[in-house]
């Protein structure tokens, strides 16, 4: 019974065959190179980035594992996956979100006073 | 009516295609620096949707832990992210993308344990190939990383018998492979699994720190490779569309990247074995030859005198933390009516388009950056080429000397010009290794300093002129 539950968690998302995955699969593809092979190069950082940021969905089959697991070793598994993919997650958009604000405003944000504080610690000079 | 449970499965799936709109989207708001925010933030609501629905669709059990890991993640993530300086960045993506290797490989053992190996053949070969692919990716961009923060040594690590080592690795993968897809044994893939780790690092070792962004990039294409066959494992397409976008942006990007340095991805990846000898030559060729070098003052007024300068910036200037002192010097020269442009390397910095975030963080405006090709024009009319902690980029050995490590690279033709001033810490080669010829070239001057100081010396320099 069990297991039968957590297959319904595990193949719940959708009842696809895998056909159906395989289309999606290559679509994807294509849709991937389309939408990517017109971002010019100062974007590139920031492009790698954000799908960095976006390849952070892994946490949705990290949670399903960890919301199926009942056993202390596939808790165990599922929290540092849970874990990992959260930061690859919030890591990923915050880090990509830092680079793009400073394309936007022409404000003087200034962060050189924190970074002078941090740099000073580990001078670049000898 | 069964409406109620159709509707909760419709719903779900709905919720699921936003989620994808939202990852295409953000990918194309990426194409213009105006939308690029926008869409950084819409994929981010898609993905806030797609981890969502998993707390709808279907029984969840160990809420608090699954709330513990996110907190933690979060807690730990967000200052990580916010924190990291500017210059950091590349490592941070390579760390934020191992991580996500590294739960792909962890997601896809744990369905392997849950279902005691017993699931379809095909199943099994897109398991496997997740753990691989996805333990490649964590630990090569932990190599990536060291690398990158200089917690190790930046010069590829080669020792003898390297290749047969990582072959023999390469090969116990593939054996331990079979085997699971024979016998479907937990343990076998764990083993399997603590192989491909090593193979990550193997695989990176060998790769110099100037080529690790084309590393980061192509990792981070492998992880979207081991989400999306986790998607197949999970029968989540969420996950075959998220992954499957990486997969293939990355490549895209990876390919790019070689390009802008000019080389081939196999070069890069396997190039240390053959460029040993040649990075050996070019090390014992660096014994103490004249440099003419001067001090801040001669170089602001040659500066302030001149019609046309153009600056070239390099990590160093990242690293000095002087993109804002840069700034000020280019407003100080174009006050004396010196026109000021600064030739940007498609690969300066550490990641292509590093240096125009940093030069966008100092409010550069973008009309004065020139990319590579354009600067090459206009290098032979212009009277001082100021050259801020960068080497390799302008290295006439990628042009002129077929034996070097960096021969074929595009280069910034800095030599062209009709003066050059090196602003570097030490005659120390660059992030490559590699001596450069121009430094003892009678055009050129050095001035020797941290890039920041010497920057301010030349304001007031030319301020004074």
């Amino acid at each position: 019974m069990t297991g039968g539950m957590v297959m319904g968690v595990l193949g719940g998302t959708v009842k696809g065959g895998v056909l159906e995955l395989l289309t999606v699969f290559i679509l994807s593809i294509f849709v991937g190179f389309e939408v990517i092979s017109r971002v010019p190069t100062l974007l590139h950082t920031p492009l790698m980035s954000g799908t960095n940021a976006v390849h952070g969905v892994i946490l949705v089959a990290s949670i399903v594992v960890l919301a199926g697991a009942q056993t202390t070793t596939l808790q165990v598994l599922g929290f540092a996956a849970v874990l990992l993919a959260t930061l690859n997650v919030v890591g990923g958009f915050v880090v990509t979100d830092r680079m793009l604000e400073m394309f936007k405003s022409k404000k003087k944000a200034a962060p050189a006073p924190a970074d002078s504080g941090s740099g000073g610690s580990k001078p670049a000079a000898s | 009516m069964t409406l109620g449970t159709i509707d909760l499965a419709t719903g779900v799936n709905i919720a699921y295609l936003v989620a994808f709109v939202c990852f295409i989207l953000a990918l194309k708001g990426l194409s213009s620096p105006k939308s690029a925010r926008r869409g950084n933030i819409i994929g981010a609501v898609g993905m806030f949707i797609a981890v969502g629905m998993t707390f709808v669709d279907g029984p969840v059990h160990n809420v608090a832990l699954i709330v513990i890991a996110i907190a933690i993640g979060v807690v730990v993530g967000i200052p990580a992210a916010r924190l990291v300086k500017m210059t950091a960045m590349p490592q941070m993506v390579a760390a934020f993308n191992g991580v996500g290797g590294g739960a792909a490989a962890l997601a896809d053992i744990a369905d392997f344990v849950h279902h005691g190996g017993t699931i379809a053949t095909w199943l099994q070969v897109c398991t496997i190939f997740a753990v691989i692919v996805g333990c490649v990716s964590f630990s090569g961009s932990v190599i990536a990383f060291a690398k990158l923060q200089e917690v190790m040594t930046g010069r590829p690590i080669t020792y003898p018998g390297q290749q047969v080592v990582n072959a023999l690795v390469g090969l116990g993968i593939v054996g331990l492979a079979a085997a699971v897809l024979g016998i479907s044994s937990v343990p076998v893939l764990s083993v399997m699994g603590g192989l491909a780790v090593l193979f990550g690092v193997a695989f990176a070792l060998p790769i110099g720190g100037a080529d690790m962004p084309v590393v980061i990039s192509l990792l981070n294409s492998f992880t979207g490779l081991a989400v999306a066959a986790t998607g197949f494992v999970f029968d989540s397409i969420p996950l075959i569309v998220g992954g499957t976008l990486v997969g293939a942006s990355g490549t895209l990007l990876t390919r790019m990247m070689s390009q802008a340095m000019g080389r081939s991805l196999t070069n890069i990846l396997f190039g240390a074995f053959g460029s040993v000898v040649a990075g050996e030559g070019g090390g014992a060729a660096g014994e103490q030859r004249p440099v003419k070098s001067a001090g801040p003052e001669d170089i602001g007024t040659l500066l302030a005198y001149s019609s046309k300068v153009v600056i070239v910036p390099g990590y160093g200037l990242a690293v000095a933390q002087a993109q804002h002192t840069v700034k000020e010097l280019a407003d100080a020269l174009e006050k004396k009516g010196v026109e000021v442009a600064y030739a940007i390397h498609p690969v300066a910095g550490r990641m292509p388009g590093h240096m125009n975030v940093l030069l966008a963080e100092a409010d550069v405006p973008y009309e004065q950056l020139k990319e590579m090709e354009e600067a090459n024009s206009e290098l032979p009319s212009t009277d001082v080429v100021l050259v801020v902690g960068a080497n390799d980029v302008v290295n006439p050995a990628a042009r002129d000397s077929p034996g070097s490590p960096i021969y074929g690279m595009p280069i910034i033709d800095v030599d062209r010009a009709a003066s050059v001033i090196f602003m570097k810490r030490s005659m120390r080669p660059g992030f490559a290794g590699i001596d450069n010829e121009l430094f003892y070239d009678p055009k050129t001057t050095m001035l020797f300093g941290d890039a920041k100081d010497s920057l301010a010396k030349l304001v007031t320099a030319v301020k004074a002129a």
